[in-house]
């Protein structure tokens, strides 16, 4: 059979596409992202974009109901979008195996927090598997799809960044082709889910859970291994492949299903062991349960309940119990001595974000803000954001804060929030905004893609994950069907008209909606972004008054003429510089302008 | 010891210079040798212009993806900053290979601070085997100022020990077919520095 050398990302459409699966619906988000663009390439599976993750989980819930294999995929805090649905489903069980995956981010490389996504598992009454790798990650959803329709449950498997972005060698299999065809099947006792039959169904779950506990003693995922029997770990997922590496002479119960634990097998490798330990990351989930059943282990006593774990941190709290006398002592960074600066990721030259947050910046606005590249605004010199909880929770959050504060400072409460996030879940924001009468301004960055996450389609951009044209939401028409009264449309690169309209429906006393109409530069599609030609800077007219510099563009740097960095001039880099002109109306002196 | 016969390389730079792509290529060349093989790197956020770090770990079983701090066997750097603050992975007899270019960062093109003028010398006092390579001026000689990520590749292959015909299927595979010949004499180039 072939190998390739895939993603986790990768493995897990591969998985999919094995098992037979036929419809796979998400929503994007990191690490998550490349499940649902890999699956793409598999005609047979009808994969799609969903305006948010609930939607995306219904999608598949449906698909699983009439019969088919149905994969869903978001990050860890989608499955808080998700949750509503997740925990009924739990008692409708599927009828098409279904699998939802649900990638952890500890660390917090790219999300707002770190949630452990086992306690969803727990809490709705789902197993979970977690693969180690990416050969796992397609063996582990084949496998999930499996156990779903066995146990007539969801089942979700929890992958974590460094097991969706990490490539290792995976073997190929065939695609199954004997599963039953969909179609229409009337069982209301099990799918409808009112208090008489979720009481019938409640039991069922918790039978089920039982069982699976029972069954997971002899899955082959789950895997003891005797070394040495002083060590004895309790590992699963990325932590296990850290050890193996840190300790290899340790003994090992490689969980592969996190959710519900093996109790008898935990037992077992315990009796076999002298000191037992818990190697995971995040919350003490299985820890706390080995507690629960009387049996001595360490672990949060040594790790760390914050941040991932490396090789180094594992290596170094095994070397400081002092247990260990074959560690090496912990690697000294002698290098970080030297203080380089700081290189933090910036909104792209061109970006049409920037000028809005030029703007709410001279115009001292409070802004609620939200999820996406325009979460860059808030890095200086924008400086223009003030709240950022979670996707759509600008607009409640605006709604929230001018029930509160006078009259003079609600003028300056302004959400801004980008098209996808808008669709995900600031349209309910919006509604409530309007209904309970907020005199907030929401500012709509319509760049046309979910950029942030790598330049997804949405149900605004006219396309869908298959690249098929579709209908692209008209954002005014929604607003003024919502109820909304005051809705502007404004060119984000025209830097006084975005100041004008934003001064303008900030002091208006009710809601207003300001839509921005320029592209992603990213946006790769034929018509949507064109490059402009490159703006140059006249050495002669700058005075190196640094007024062009207040955008944080990167294609314009500060080129200084010896040592000093407060003497210099502009200089615009021609293979960055798209010309978007917005540099050019800062300049008081003329020094910037296109070519010729 | 496993991990003792495993090869740990990083690739550092900026978002957006095709350090992934590099990686693939290393790590396909790595497979088609009949390594275990396996690496990562964070996306996201860090593509906006940040700090890029991947990492490619290859040898007869691997299991981690991460190369632990110190452990480096060669540093593969195509931006002079980027190349320093990745110091702490290199091992004392690590190899450094670098690209002779400087990105600004966003601080220094705001003329807050000045980009680091003593780079090399840091880089040498960490490391005795320090190439620094100018991957855009052979590229120019390659036939496309585009390939000197894999003229850099080329000077990072005569480290480590993989017959040059694994490498040339490698980006034979990877690359796209009309820009095939261009890298294959931009990897020659590097790899005869
Ligand atoms: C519940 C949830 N799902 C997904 C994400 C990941 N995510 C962060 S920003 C974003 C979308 C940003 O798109 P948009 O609002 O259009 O802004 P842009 O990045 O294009 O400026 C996504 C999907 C998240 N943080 N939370």
């Amino acid at each position: 059979m072939m190998k390739e050398i895939l993603s986790g990302n990768e493995a897990i459409a591969r998985g999919a596409f094995e098992a037979g699966c036929l419809v796979a619906s998400g929503y994007p988000g990191t690490p998550s992202t490349e499940i649902l663009e890999n699956t793409v390439q598999y005609a047979d599976i009808d994969s799609s974009w969903a305006p948010n993750e609930k939607v995306a989980l219904e999608v598949a819930i449906g698909a699983s109901f009439g019969g088919a294999r149905a994969l869903c995929t978001m990050k860890h805090v989608g499955v808080n979008v998700a949750a509503d649905p997740l925990f009924t489903l739990s008692y409708t069980g599927v009828n098409g195996g279904l699998v939802l995956i649900a990638a952890d981010d500890p660390g917090m490389h790219s999300s707002q927090n770190e949630q452990d996504s086992r306690n969803y598992a727990k809490a709705a009454k789902i197993p979970m598997l977690e693969p180690a790798d990416s050969e796992e990650c397609k063996e582990f959803t084949r496998l999930a799809f499996e156990m779903s329709e066995q146990y007539d449950t969801p089942v979700i498997v929890r992958t974590g960044t460094r097991i969706s972005h990490s490539k290792s060698v995976v073997e190929f299999g065939e695609r199954i082709t004997t599963l039953p065809i969909p179609k229409l099947v009337k069982n209301a006792a099990k799918l409808v889910m009112l208090p008489g039959n979720a009481r019938v169904r409640h039991p069922l779950v918790e039978a089920r859970m039982l069982k699976l506990s029972e069954d997971g003693v002899t899955m082959p995922i789950n895997k003891i291994d005797i070394r040495n029997k002083k060590i004895g770990i309790i590992t699963s997922g990325v932590c296990y492949n850290y050890l193996r590496e840190v300790l290899p002479e340790a003994s090992t119960l490689k969980l592969g299903m996190v959710h519900p634990l093996p109790y008898d097998l935990i037992s077992k490798f315990a009796d076999q062991v002298d000191q037992l330990y818990v190697l995971e990351e995040l919350d003490p989930f299985i820890e706390e349960q080995v507690k629960g059943m009387g049996i001595a282990v360490r672990g949060k006593d040594l790790f760390s309940l914050c941040g991932e774990l490396t090789p180094g941190i594992i290596h170094d709290a095994f070397y400081r119990t002092g247990l260990f006398p074959d560690l090496k002592s912990p690697f000294e960074n002698a290098a970080s001595d030297t203080k380089l600066p700081q290189r933090p990721p910036n909104m792209c030259p061109g970006c049409p974000h920037r000028g809005v947050f030029y703007a709410l910046n001279k115009l001292k606005a409070y802004v609620t803000g939200d999820i996406g590249c325009y979460t860059l605004g808030f890095l200086p010199p924008l400086s223009a954001m003030d709240t950022c909880v979670c996707m759509g929770a600008s607009i409640g959050m605006a709604t929230g804060v001018t029930k509160v504060v006078s009259d003079e400072e609600k003028k300056k409460v302004v959400a801004v929030i980008g098209d996808s996030t808008f669709l995900h879940t600031g349209i309910n924001g919006l509604m409530d905004m309007v209904y309970n009468q907020s005199p907030a301004t929401v500012v709509i960055l319509d760049n046309r893609i979910t950029a942030m996450t790598g330049r997804q389609d949405n149900p605004a951009s006219g396309f869908t994950l298959m690249d098929s044209p579709t209908v692209a939401i008209d954002f005014p028409m929604l607003c003024k069907s919502i109820g909304v009264k005051n809705i502007r449309v404004v060119n984000p690169f025209d830097l006084d008209e975005t100041e004008r309209v934003l001064n303008e429906e900030m002091n208006r006393s009710e809601t207003s909606v300001i839509i921005t109409n320029k592209p992603c530069v990213l946006v790769k599609r034929e018509g949507v972004f064109q490059k402009e030609p490159p703006y140059t800077v006249s050495e002669e007219k700058c005075t190196g008054c640094r007024a062009c510099l207040k955008i944080g563009c990167p294609a314009i740097e500060w080129r200084t003429s010896k040592d000093d960095v407060k003497k210099g001039k502009a200089h615009i880099d021609a293979l960055l510089c798209t010309g978007c002109d917005v540099c050019r109306q800062l300049c008081k002196f003329e020094a910037i302008g296109g070519v010729n | 010891m496993s991990a003792d016969q495993i090869t740990n390389i990083l690739l550092v730079g900026v978002g957006g210079q095709g350090i992934v792509l590099a990686s693939e290529i290393l790590s396909e060349t790595c497979m088609l040798a009949g390594f275990d093989v396996k690496k990562n790197e964070v996306h996201g956020m860090s593509q906006r212009g940040g700090s890029v770090v991947s990492h490619v770990r290859y040898g007869k079983e691997v299991f981690s993806p991460i190369v632990p701090e110190g452990e480096g066997d060669i540093l593969f750097g195509f931006e002079l900053m980027e190349t320093c603050r990745a110091l702490s992975y290199l091992k004392p007899q690590g190899s450094v290979i670098a690209n002779d270019l400087q990105i600004p960062p966003p601080s220094v093109l705001m003329g807050k601070e000045l980009y680091p003028q003593n780079l090399s010398e840091i880089i040498k006092s960490h490391s005795a085997d320090y190439i620094l390579v100018d991957g855009q001026g052979l590229a120019m000689k390659a036939g496309n100022v585009k390939a000197a990520n894999t003229v850099l590749l080329g000077a990072v292959s005569k480290k480590m020990n993989i017959e040059e015909d694994y490498w040339l299927k490698a980006i034979e595979k990877m690359v796209p077919s009309k820009a095939v010949d261009v890298n294959k004499s931009a990897f020659l180039l590097g790899r005869g520095i």
